[in-house]
């Protein structure tokens, strides 16, 4: 079969999809986009995160045919396109929050979803919001630490994570343009 | 293998009947697992997840119907409530029950059915729950599936249609075994039906840490202050979901006897303890990966009394007037 969605801003289609592969497998294989990591395909460890319509999911738990016609923000879109980090992946390289890395770009999409659903978290409500990203190195606490300096720096800026979606209905949505995490600095 | 994907539900009942063995997959967080690890290779899977008719939630005739695609993190709130049907106002929300920040549920779906609410809460992550759906738990039939425990102990009904018509399945009689239902081949999960509580419910599960988890074991508990009945679920500890029903019928006469449910008074600790080991009995466990036979009972008896006293403290407080429990508080 085949799918065509809007990754990170841009059409991409891909021919010969098996239905039964997840949109993980797509986003790899066939678009391109390695960003989103492949490590337990049960859902359990959150490396594949991604927007899917604004809603961050396990991309290897979404069927390929499930995808077709969505908007799918991955790591790779959090970023502007000039090179510049978001302030979220920022905070994640100063705050030695990345070891090995393999976690990193499912816990970047859920702390940029939780910020942008809620731009001041306590402690707890970071690690509930994290609960479904492993990270193997242990690196919790920087990770933590990573996203109390995200918070810190979007609140001080006053710009907060234009949300890909989250507690904003309808943004994000298919043929909506360019997603809304663009936006965010 | 062929992907069919309806856009309306009569074509999606019309797909099931010309395909019965196509495997329907909803949020797809069951489903996929079994594709990935080749476990399972339908001739066809059938996307349920862009119907309309399956999203959302109503009140009808006192009764709420939940469509089949309502996700955990509708039922939790913590997206901020997605589902869109809300018939009347939910009024004010509350947080004590610790289901994070927005309480339950801010379009007032898990604050009108908390028990199922607080299980929502327990499944697997925020990603899951995004994704994962009552009707998806339903279908898979896992006597693990979180929500199964509150479904029992409010006595929910299970809508299925086909082509041939609608019915209503009583969760007692829609698990037949380990991930097998009632659904016949043609059928497909519509909805649940839940009457509105008119008392507290509570939910419990053990296992290896908050998220990520399935259960070792798991309890449904529900007061009917209306009806003057008690209602139970156990999770995880039998081959199906299941009902404990001499520890409701000994919880409510317990009650009715000593006119409890009038004088919201302090339950003797006889009765919790023997509401927990009655708890105990109902279970039909087996030794496997998760925990042994003998562990599930002792935890199942250690999850009755807790929810009961949880809950009996619920009913206290709802009487005294500040409405912490349940849709109404047990005043209706």
């Amino acid at each position: 079969m085949r799918v065509t969605a809007t990754v990170n801003g841009t059409q991409h289609q891909a021919d010969d999809v098996w239905p039964g592969e997840s949109l993980l497998f797509v986003l790899r294989e066939r678009m391109g986009l390695p960003g989103s990591k492949n490590a337990c395909e049960q859902g359990e460890c959150g490396s594949c995160t991604v927007y899917l319509d604004g809603v961050p999911v396990c991309s290897c738990l979404v069927a390929a045919g499930q995808a077709d016609g969505c908007d799918i923000v991955t790591v790779e879109g959090l970023a502007d396109g000039d090179g510049s980090l978001h302030p979220v992946q920022q905070a994640f390289i100063e705050a030695g929050a990345v070891q090995c890395g393999f976690c990193t770009p499912g816990l970047l999409v859920a702390a940029h979803d939780l910020l942008a659903r809620d731009p001041d978290p306590a402690d707890a409500d970071v690690r509930e919001a994290l609960a479904g990203n492993l990270c193997r190195c242990t690196g919790y606490e920087k990770i933590l630490e990573a996203v109390r300096l995200a918070a810190a720096r979007l609140t001080a800026s006053g710009a907060g994570v234009a949300g890909a979606g989250a507690g904003a209905p309808g943004a994000g949505a298919p043929g909506s343009g360019a997603p809304g995490v663009r936006e965010g600095l | 293998m062929e992907f069919l994907q309806p856009d309306s539900w009569a074509d999606a009942l019309a797909a099931k009947a010309a395909a019965p063995d196509a495997l329907p997959i909803a949020g797809g967080t069951d489903v996929m697992v079994e594709l990935n690890f080749a476990r399972r290779r339908p001739p066809a899977l059938l996307d349920l997840s862009r119907l309309p008719e399956m999203t959302g939630w109503a009140l009808e005739g006192g009764r709420l119907r939940l469509g089949a695609g309502v996700t955990y993190a509708d039922l939790t709130g913590e997206r901020h409530g997605r589902s869109t049907e809300s018939t009347d106002s939910p009024g004010s929300t509350d947080s004590r029950d610790g289901l994070g920040r927005d309480g339950l549920g801010r379009d007032g779906l898990g604050r009108r059915l908390p028990g199922l609410a607080m299980a929502a809460r327990t499944v697997g992550s925020p990603q899951i729950r995004n994704r994962g759906t009552i009707g998806g738990n339903l279908g898979s039939a896992s006597p693990a599936g979180d929500c199964h425990p509150s479904l029992f102990a409010a006595g929910a009904e299970v809508e299925v249609a086909s082509v041939r018509g609608t019915r209503l399945i009583p969760i007692d009689d829609f698990f037949t075994g380990v991930k097998r239902s009632a659904l016949a081949p043609d059928e497909l999960i519509a909805a649940v039906w839940i009457g509105a509580p008119s008392g507290p419910e509570q939910f419990a599960k053990i296992g290896t840490r908050n998220a990520m988890v399935i259960a070792v074991a798991a309890f449904g508990l529900a007061l009917h202050p209306d009806r003057r009945s008690v209602g139970t679920g156990i999770g995880s500890a039998a081959p199906t979901p299941v009902r404990a029903g001499q520890a409701e019928a000994f919880l409510a006469a317990a009650l009715e006897e000593a006119g409890l449910w009038e004088s919201r008074a302090a339950l003797p600790e006889s009765v919790v303890t023997e509401f927990g080991a009655r708890v105990n009995a109902a279970a039909q466990p087996i030794d496997d990966v998760r925990g042994t036979a003998a562990y599930r009972r002792h935890a199942l008896a250690v999850l009755a009394r807790r929810t009961l006293t949880w809950a009996w403290s619920d009913y206290q407080r709802a009487g005294a007037g500040d409405g912490l429990t349940g849709a109404d508080g047990g005043k209706r």
